[in-house]
C-alpha cells in the first residue's frame, strides 16, 4: 500500500497538527523495528550482517506468510486460530505424499512429482479453511469457536496420520523423480532465500487486492460494518468463506516453507504459530474489531516479532525472558492501537 | 413526600407546585442543536405530558432532566434551587428516575435481579434474595401484575417487560417519574392498569412526565400538556384548557417548505409491486406486515406514514431483500424478485436507504470516496482490479448530484455532519442506476435545511422516472413531495390518500389521534 493510503484513514484535522507523538503513532511498526535492528547491533557485532539478516528474514517468512492470512481474516472482523495446526497439517499431507501413496488393491505406490505435491497440500489448506468459512458465514457459528476447534480436529488428523511420528526423509528420491521439496527452504534467488522471496511475492500480491481490487474492498467493508456492506450488494458469506479459505491456504504454504527448511514435517509444527500471526497483524495496526489494517504494516510486525527473538537469541538471552518480552511488545501495541482508534467510532 | 421549600427563594409563582424545572435550557449535538432554551416545569404530585413530532427534541429533554445528559446551557431547578446532575445515578438518588422507550433491561436475568440491578441487598452471607422476592412481589402485586419475580425477562410478553420496568423505577421511591412512550408495546387492558397505577402514584404526591405518541390516550391521564418543536416549547396550558386539536396544532405548526410532489409529467409504468406480502418477527409469531399490497409507478412518489411499530420499517427491509417473506409476492418491472439475494435486487435496479445510518447505511471505517462508490465496485473493475480514474469519475458525479458538501472524498465518513452523511448513503445507492428507491425515514436526524434538500433530491429522481418510496413518522414531511400518502397500522394499510390531505386526517389514521 502506498503512503496516500495512511492518510485516508485519518480525518483532516488529525493530517494538519503532524506532530511528533502523532508520527510515532502512525509509524510505530517501524519505528519499534529501527529500535530493535539498533538496539540488537550494538549488542552483538553479529546481528546486522547480511547473512544474520537474511537467516533471520528467513524465519520472519514463516510469521509473515500465516500473518497475512490473519490479516485477511481480521480485516472482516473474524480471527482465525488454526492457522498454526493447518501448517502443521499441511507438512505431514505433504510428507505422507512424498513418501508415496500405496495402492494396495493395484499393488502400486504412487511417488506424486513434487509439484503435484504442493498443489495437493495448498488445496487441502484451502479446504480445510473453507470449511471454517462456511461454519462462520452460514451457520453463524463464532470464528473464535470454529477455528478453535478446527485448529484441535487439525493438530489431531496430523497425530493420526503420523501416530506422532515425525517424518524425516522429504528429499525425494531421483529414481522416482520427485527431487526438489528442499528447493523451498534451501535454495536462494539472487542471494536471497526463496522462502524470503515467497512471503514478498504474497505480500506483494496481496498488498495489491486489498488495496485496489473490488473483493479487497469488499474485505474492508465486512469488516467495517458488516450489515451496511450486506444492504450494498456486497456479498458478506462469500467475503467470509473466501478469506477463512485463502487463510488456510497461506497456513499450508506456511507448513510446506517450514518443513522444506527443515527437510522433515512433525505433527507439532506450528504449534502456537496463531499467536504470533495474531500478534504480528495486531503490533503492524490493524483493528480487531475489523476494517483497519494492511499488509504493509503487518509486515512489519512479522519482522519486529522475528528480529526482536531471533536478537535475544543471539545476545543469549533465556528463551523464557524471550516470551516475556514478546508479550510485552504485543500488550504496548495493542495499546497503542487503543491509543490511535480510540478518539474515533469503531 | 413533602419538601419545604420555604427556606428557598422561589423564582417564579409557579415554583410553588413545581418540583423540577427547565430554564432556558439548550443541547447542542455537533451541528444540530436539540434544544433551543426551553422552560419546563414539572408539576407536583401531577402528570405533566409532553407533546411533539419526533425530532422535537422531548427525549433530549427527558434524559437532561434525568441526568443522562448535560444542558449545553440553561438550568435544572428542582424543589427550587438550582442542581446538577452528574450521571443518571445520582438523579435516581434525588428521586428522578425515567423509563426509557426502549427497554433497559437485561433479558437473560429474573424480575428480581433486574429490579433490584445495582444496588442488591447485600448482607453478611451474600444476597438475601429472599428479601428481594418478597419486595418484588409486593410491588408487582401493587401493579396488579402477577409475575412471578423468578422468571426470566425474556420469557415475559413486552407488556410485561414494561411493568417490570415501570415496577424498578417504583422501587427506588421515586418522587418524580419520567415515562417515554410507556404504552407502545402494552396492549389496552395493560395500558389501564397503568393508567390506574399513575392515579395510584399521582395519590401519593409522585410527580409524573408522560410522553406519548397516542394523543388521545395521553389526554385522559394528563394534567398539564407542554408541546415541544423544532427544540422550541411552542405551547403550555393546564388540561381543561385543551382538546386533541390544540395539540395537533402547536406540534404540526407551519412546517419550512419542504417541497411539492413534481407535476406536468405523467406515470410510466408499474416498476415496484408487492402482492399480499407478510412478514413474521424472528419467532414467527408475530405478523409485523400483514398481507400488504401496493405498487409504484416510474416517476411516482410514495409516502408511507406510520407510528413506531406500523411495520415500515420491517416491509422496506423485506423488499430490500434483508428480511424473508413470509407470503406474497415481489415485482419489480414485471419480474418476480421475492426470492432473490440483495445484490440481485440492486443489479436489478430496487436499492434500500436504511433508516439508521450508523448502523446499517455507512462504514465507519472508510473515507467518503468509498463508502460512494460501495454499491457500484462491480461496475468499476476493469480486468482484475477497481479503476481507480472511474471510480474517481464515479465518486465525483455522485458528490455533484446529492450536493454533499465535503471537503475532500479521502476524508473519512465520521468528518461529515448527518445531513451530508446521509446525502452519502442515498448517493450510494443512487449510483447504482436503480429504477425504484426505497427510503427509511431518509429525514431521520438531520436538520431542516438538509431535509428540504433529501426531498428536493427525490422529487429530481423522480422527475428523471424514478420510482420513489419513503416512510416517515413526521406528518409533515407526509405533505411534501409525495403524490400519494399511505398510512400503515399495524402491519396493514390503513388509509391511502393524495397529496391534498389534511396533516389531522393521515394522524387518525395512523391510530395517533381521533379528530372529527
Amino acid at each position: 500500500m502506498s503512503n496516500t493510503d495512511v492518510s485516508k484513514l485519518n480525518p483532516p484535522a488529525a493530517k494538519q497538527k503532524v506532530n511528533i507523538a502523532n508520527l510515532l503513532i502512525e509509524g510505530r511498526a517501524f519505528a519499534a523495528l529501527l529500535v530493535i535492528v539498533i538496539f540488537f547491533s550494538l549488542m552483538s557485532p553479529n546481528y546486522l550482517t547480511i547473512s544474520n539478516l537474511l537467516i533471520m528474514s528467513s524465519h520472519v517468512a514463516i510469521y509473515g506468510i500465516l500473518a497475512i492470512g490473519m490479516l485477511l481474516v481480521i480485516l472482516t472482523g473474524g480471527i482465525d486460530l488454526s492457522v498454526g495446526s493447518v501448517l502443521g497439517l499441511a507438512g505431514i499431507i505433504a510428507g505422507f505424499l512424498m513418501q508415496g501413496v500405496t495402492f494396495n488393491s493395484m499393488g502400486i505406490i504412487l511417488y506424486p512429482p513434487v509439484w503435484a505435491v504442493v498443489v495437493m497440500t495448498l488445496a487441502f489448506g484451502a479446504f480445510l479453511g473453507s470449511i471454517t468459512g462456511v461454519l462462520v458465514a452460514y451457520m453463524r457459528v463464532p470464528a473464535f469457536v470454529a477455528t478453535l476447534g478446527i485448529l484441535y480436529v487439525a493438530r489431531g488428523i496430523a497425530l493420526l496420520i503420523t501416530n506422532g511420528l515425525t517424518y524425516n526423509n522429504l528429499g525425494g528420491n531421483a529414481t522416482y523423480g520427485n527431487t526438489g521439496f528442499d528447493w523451498l527452504g534451501f535454495n536462494r534467488l539472487f542471494g536471497i532465500p526463496v522462502s524470503v522471496v515467497v512471503l514478498a511475492v504474497l505480500a506483494a500480491i496481496f498488498g495489491i487486492v486489498l488495496a485496489r481490487s473490488a473483493f479487497g474492498r469488499w474485505i474492508y467493508a465486512t469488516g467495517g460494518n458488516q450489515r451496511a456492506a450486506e444492504l450494498s450488494g456486497v456479498p458478506v458469506p462469500f467475503v467470509h468463506v473466501c478469506v477463512y479459505a485463502l487463510s488456510g491456504m497461506l497456513s499450508s504454504v506456511a507448513g510446506l516453507v517450514l518443513s522444506s527448511q527443515l527437510t522433515s514435517a512433525g505433527p507439532t509444527a506450528g504449534f502456537t504459530y496463531e499467536m504470533i500471526a495474531i500478534a504480528a497483524v495486531v503490533i503492524g495496526g490493524a483493528s480487531l474489531n475489523g476494517g483497519r489494517g494492511n499488509v504493509r504494516g503487518t509486515m512489519l510486525g512479522a519482522f519486529v516479532i522475528g528480529f526482536l527473538s531471533d536478537g535475544l537469541v543471539i545476545i543469549g538471552v533465556s528463551a523464557y525472558w524471550q516470551t516475556v518480552f514478546t508479550g510485552a511488545v504485543i500488550v504496548l501495541a495493542v495499546l497503542l492501537n487503543s491509543l490511535q482508534y480510540g478518539g474515533k467510532r469503531l | 413526600m413533602t419538601v419545604d421549600t420555604s427556606i428557598f427563594p422561589a423564582p417564579d409563582a409557579n415554583a410553588v407546585e413545581a418540583v423540577l424545572s427547565a430554564r432556558n435550557v439548550a443541547k447542542i449535538f455537533g451541528s444540530i442543536q436539540a434544544l433551543k432554551g426551553v422552560n419546563f416545569d414539572v408539576h407536583r404530585g401531577q402528570v405533566t405530558t409532553l407533546f411533539g413530532e419526533n425530532g422535537a427534541g422531548k427525549s433530549t429533554l427527558m434524559k437532561i432532566l434525568s441526568g443522562v445528559y448535560k444542558p449545553t446551557s440553561g438550568q435544572i431547578i428542582l424543589d427550587g434551587a438550582p442542581i446538577e446532575f452528574d450521571s443518571s445515578t445520582e438523579a435516581r438518588d434525588h428521586g428522578i428516575s425515567i423509563i426509557h422507550q426502549e427497554l433497559s433491561l437485561a433479558p437473560n436475568m429474573t424480575v428480581r435481579d433486574n429490579i433490584f440491578m445495582g444496588r442488591e441487598i447485600r448482607t453478611m452471607k451474600g444476597v438475601d434474595f429472599a428479601e428481594e422476592e418478597r419486595q418484588c412481589r409486593l410491588l408487582l402485586a401493587e401493579l396488579e401484575e402477577n409475575i412471578d419475580p423468578r422468571v426470566k425477562v425474556e420469557d415475559l410478553r413486552l407488556g410485561q417487560q414494561q411493568i417490570v420496568e415501570i415496577a424498578r423505577a417504583l422501587s427506588v421511591n421515586s418522587r418524580i417519574l419520567i415515562m417515554d412512550e410507556p404504552t407502545s408495546a402494552l396492549s389496552a387492558s395493560e395500558v389501564d392498569v397503568l393508567f390506574k397505577v399513575i392515579r395510584d402514584l399521582k395519590s401519593r404526591g409522585v410527580s409524573i412526565v408522560y410522553i406519548s405518541h397516542h394523543l388521545e390516550e395521553a389526554l385522559q391521564i394528563t394534567d398539564h400538556a407542554v408541546v415541544l418543536r423544532d427544540g422550541n416549547m411552542t405551547a403550555y396550558a393546564p388540561r381543561k384548557d385543551i382538546d386533541l386539536e390544540w395539540i395537533v396544532r402547536h406540534m404540526v405548526g407551519e412546517h419550512f417548505n419542504l417541497g411539492s410532489p413534481p407535476r406536468g409529467y405523467e406515470f410510466g409504468e408499474v416498476v415496484l409491486e408487492v402482492d399480499g406480502l407478510t412478514v413474521s418477527d424472528k419467532t414467527g409469531n408475530q405478523k409485523l406486515v400483514d398481507e400488504l399490497s401496493l405498487d409504484v409507478r416510474a416517476g411516482e412518489i410514495v409516502c408511507i406514514y406510520g407510528l413506531m411499530g406500523a411495520g415500515r420499517t420491517e416491509l422496506l427491509e423485506c423488499l430490500a431483500g434483508r428480511l424473508p417473506a413470509r407470503q406474497g409476492k415481489v415485482r419489480l418491472n414485471g419480474r418476480d424478485i421475492t426470492r432473490t439475494s440483495i445484490a440481485e435486487r440492486i443489479a436489478s435496479g430496487l436499492v434500500l436507504v436504511p433508516e439508521d445510518r450508523q448502523r446499517d447505511g455507512l462504514v465507519q471505517t472508510m473515507t467518503i470516496g468509498q463508502n460512494l462508490s460501495l454499491a457500484n465496485l462491480r461496475r468499476l473493475v476493469r480486468g482484475l482490479f477497481t479503476s481507480t480514474r472511474l471510480e474517481r469519475e464515479h465518486i465525483d458525479n455522485a458528490i455533484r448530484r446529492t450536493t454533499v458538501k465535503a471537503g475532500s472524498p479521502d476524508h473519512l465518513i465520521g468528518s461529515l455532519s448527518g445531513g451530508n452523511q446521509q446525502k452519502v448513503v442515498i448517493g450510494k445507492m443512487w449510483s447504482t442506476n436503480p429504477n425504484a428507491i426505497l427510503l427509511d425515514e431518509p429525514s431521520r436526524g438531520i436538520d431542516i435545511g438538509a431535509k428540504a434538500e433529501v426531498f428536493r433530491l427525490l422529487a429530481e429522481g423522480a422527475r428523471e422516472g424514478l420510482a420513489v418510496l419513503y416512510t416517515t413518522s413526521e406528518v409533515g414531511e407526509c405533505l411534501s413531495v409525495a403524490h400519494r400518502i399511505i398510512v400503515m397500522h399495524k402491519g396493514k394499510i390503513s388509509a391511502e390518500f393524495g397529496s391534498d390531505v389534511t396533516k389531522a386526517r393521515i394522524m387518525a389514521a395512523s391510530g395517533e389521534a381521533v379528530v372529527h
